[in-house]
Order: C-alpha cells, then structure tokens, then sequence
C-alpha cells in the first residue's frame, strides 16, 4: 500500500488519499480481506490530520470498496464485478466528457469529433 | 465525554485590548490550530486556558474539570510549552529532573530521560548554553515524560529548522494517536503545521474571524487570480481582502460564489495562511 500527497493536486487531501486506496483495490495491490491501517496509524504515517483520514475511509466505505469493523478496523471488500465495471464506466465517461468539452471550446461539429473518434478506434 | 476542551464565552478585558466571546471544543484525540496576527489575543487565550491568567468572565474545561473544582488537579492534565524557555538559566538537565518531580507527581524519570537522550541533549550544559531547539525540546521532554491530557504549545516551533519541525509534528501526531489527549497550539504562521491540524480558529483583535475543521475551511474557499480590470461589480461584492498589485489582483472568495467567475480568472484550493492574511486585510480596510 502507497499514498503520495501532492499540495499541487486540486484534489482535497481526503480525496487523494480516497483514490489513490481505490486505485489499488481496483488493480488487486491491495487485495480483498487485507486490514487497512487504522484512521490514526494513517494520519500519522501520511502527517495529515485525523479528520482527513476519516473522511477518506468513510467514502470508501459508502462506496463499497471496505467495511469498517468495530474493534476489527477497515477490511477490503471482495470488488464485485459490477462495482469494478461501474468505476470503469466512470472513467470512460470522464475522459470523453472532457474531449467534448475541447471540441466544444474550438467550436468543432459533431461530425468532426465523432470522425476523430472512429479513426481512434481503429489504430 | 468526548470533549477534552471545553471553552465558552471566554473574554479579559485590558486597557487597549480586549479578548471577547472565544468558545470552543475540542474533542478528545484531536489538535487544534489556534491562528492570528501578532497581537490578535492567542497567548492570552492560552494564558486563561492553562490558568496562568485568571479565568473571570466564561468558562474553561479540560477533560470535564474546571481549575476552581481542583488546581492542582486541572495543572496535571496540561502540558504546555511556549515559544521561550521558562527553565532558569543557571540549571542543568538534572535540576530539572530534581525540580519538575517535586511539582508534578506524574512525572516519570525514566520518560524523561528516554527524550534526553534520544535528543542528544547534553547533560552537563547550563541550559543558557542551549540552542533554542534544544530549550524547545527540553521542555517537550519535561512535558512529554508527564501524564497529562492536554498540550498547550503557544508558538512553539518558531525559529525552529525543519527537522526539528517536522520531529515535533510526529510527536504531536504520537501524543493523540490513542484518541484520548488533544493538542492546541498557537501560532502566527502555520506552514507545515496546517497539515496536521483537525480544526482551525482564528482570531484577530480578540474576536472570532473563523472556526471549522481545516478541511472544511479549505474547501469553503478559493483563492481568486486574474486581471483587476475584469473584476464585474457583483464579483467585486463577494471577494474578501482583495490585494491588488501592477499585474494582477489576489483575493478568496467563498466556494459557494464560484460561479461568479466565469471563465476570465484562475483559482485553486487556498492555504489556511492565504485564507488568513486575506481576511484580515479585509478587516483592516473596515
């Protein structure tokens, strides 16, 4: 298990930490059953505060990825399919939004990027 | 009981100064920032927590117990450590041990002397020889080896190097690893210590300017760049402590009027520091 926190990130603190856990349960780095620090042992391990790490477990734990145990800590869930596809899907969903996002700023036709598109597909 | 810091409605009047409505908590296994100018009451709010000053108008508990109920009980809980050494300068190491085991009956010898000598302190220095981070660490280490609830730092870390630094941020981290003790300490800048503060109050002029989590306060704010010329006025209304230079302008704008910006400025997440300065300019032009 790795964090590595940048000031320069525009992400909060408890955001990064979040995803770059996530990142590592998605690609099995940290793999299902496997206790997670504690709130605490993180915060000082990382130098953020306790409040940052609390928030980053807990929308972990909202999102499914670990459960928190009283007395046991916070365990890696099984990443059912669904959850990994659903993360995927998100990601896709990103990455185009933002191309859209150029082609709309340069003024590009729909035929255009859906042109640029395609010829990505296929190389 | 959650809380380990109980303020409320704390005020001291002086002749040029007056220190008013300061409340608080601080639940049990967190630290707290307490921010400001020079000057904006942070050492006399310390002062009336830790009892040095007497406590008149509202009211301070620590780990439920106020200073009238047991003082000597209410000393016990606090460890503090300011930004000069209250050791007499004619002692050594050893004076010290001698002295603080009479007031204190908490004090263990063999803490005390674990931080000593994981410091390199020397033991045969009158402490007037002492660098300004060895008197620092002296007294975390007369501090650390007692049991107490509370740390009470009022600018500890200042003049300090960065490793030194950076050692008292692990300590301070260490001391409230077992959700039991809190930490406030003081300071007018907060650099590196802002990464590892749980919540912020800031003062100036003895009166309460901010108080949230740390990262609520980053989040409810953005730190605003661009040209001045292209400020519009209903922008203009919302920025806080606008500081126009020759090339540009600086300024924070709370997060909830971020669409005022539209596309003609730059912002990013700002720093506990930059929050502070810019509103206290904004206090200033008042």
């Amino acid at each position: 298990m790795k964090i590595i926190i940048s000031n320069q990130s525009e992400l909060p603190i408890y955001a990064q930490i979040r995803e770059q856990l996530k990142e590592q349960i998605l690609n099995g780095q940290i793999p299902e059953g496997e206790t997670l620090p504690s709130i605490r042992q993180l915060a000082k391990e990382v130098g953020v505060s306790v409040i940052t790490t609390t928030r980053a477990y807990s929308e972990l734990e909202a999102e499914g990825f670990i459960a928190t145990m009283q007395g046991k800590g916070s365990v890696v869930l099984p990443t059912d399919n669904n959850l990994l596809r659903e993360q995927y899907l998100l990601r896709i969903e990103e990455g185009l939004s933002t191309a859209i996002e150029t082609a709309k700023t340069m003024g590009m036709s729909k035929d255009e990027l859906t042109d640029i598109f395609h010829n990505l597909l296929e190389t | 009981m959650m809380e380990l810091l109980e303020v409320k409605n704390l005020s001291k009047h002086y002749k040029n100064f007056d220190l008013k409505d300061i409340s608080f908590t601080l639940p049990k296994g967190y630290i707290m920032g307490y921010v400001g100018a020079n000057g904006s009451g942070k050492t006399t709010t310390l002062n009336l927590i830790t009892g040095v000053l007497k406590c008149v108008e509202g009211d301070v508990r620590i780990d439920g117990l106020s200073r009238e109920k047991g003082e000597q009980a209410y000393k016990e809980k606090i460890g503090y450590v300011g930004d000069e050494s209250y050791f007499p300068d004619h002692f050594k190491i050893k004076h010290i041990r001698n002295v603080i085991k009479d007031f204190y009956p908490t004090f263990s010898k063999d803490k005390f002397n674990g931080f000593i000598r994981k410091w390199n302190l020397p033991e045969n220095k009158l402490i007037k020889d002492f660098s300004r981070g060895m008197k620092v660490m002296l007294m975390f280490a007369s501090v650390l080896a007692r049991d107490t609830k509370l740390l009470v730092l009022d600018e500890a870390t200042n003049g300090l190097d960065p490793v030194m630094r950076t050692e008292i941020l692990k300590l301070l981290q260490e001391y409230v690893m077992d959700g039991e003790r809190s930490v406030i300490f003081s300071t007018h800048i907060l650099s590196d210590l802002e990464q590892i503060a749980d919540y912020i109050y800031f003062i100036h002029r003895g009166r309460t300017i901010l108080y949230d989590a740390k990262d609520e306060l980053i989040e409810n704010f953005l730190l605003v760049k661009g040209e001045s010329a292209k400020i519009p006025p209903a922008l203009k209304k919302e920025l806080i402590g606008l500081e126009e230079k020759t090339y540009g302008f600086e300024a924070i704008l709370p997060s909830d009027k971020a669409e005022l910006l539209g596309n003609a400025f730059l912002f990013e997440k700002p720093t506990i520091d930059q929050i502070v300065i810019h509103y206290i300019k904004s206090r200033e032009e008042q």
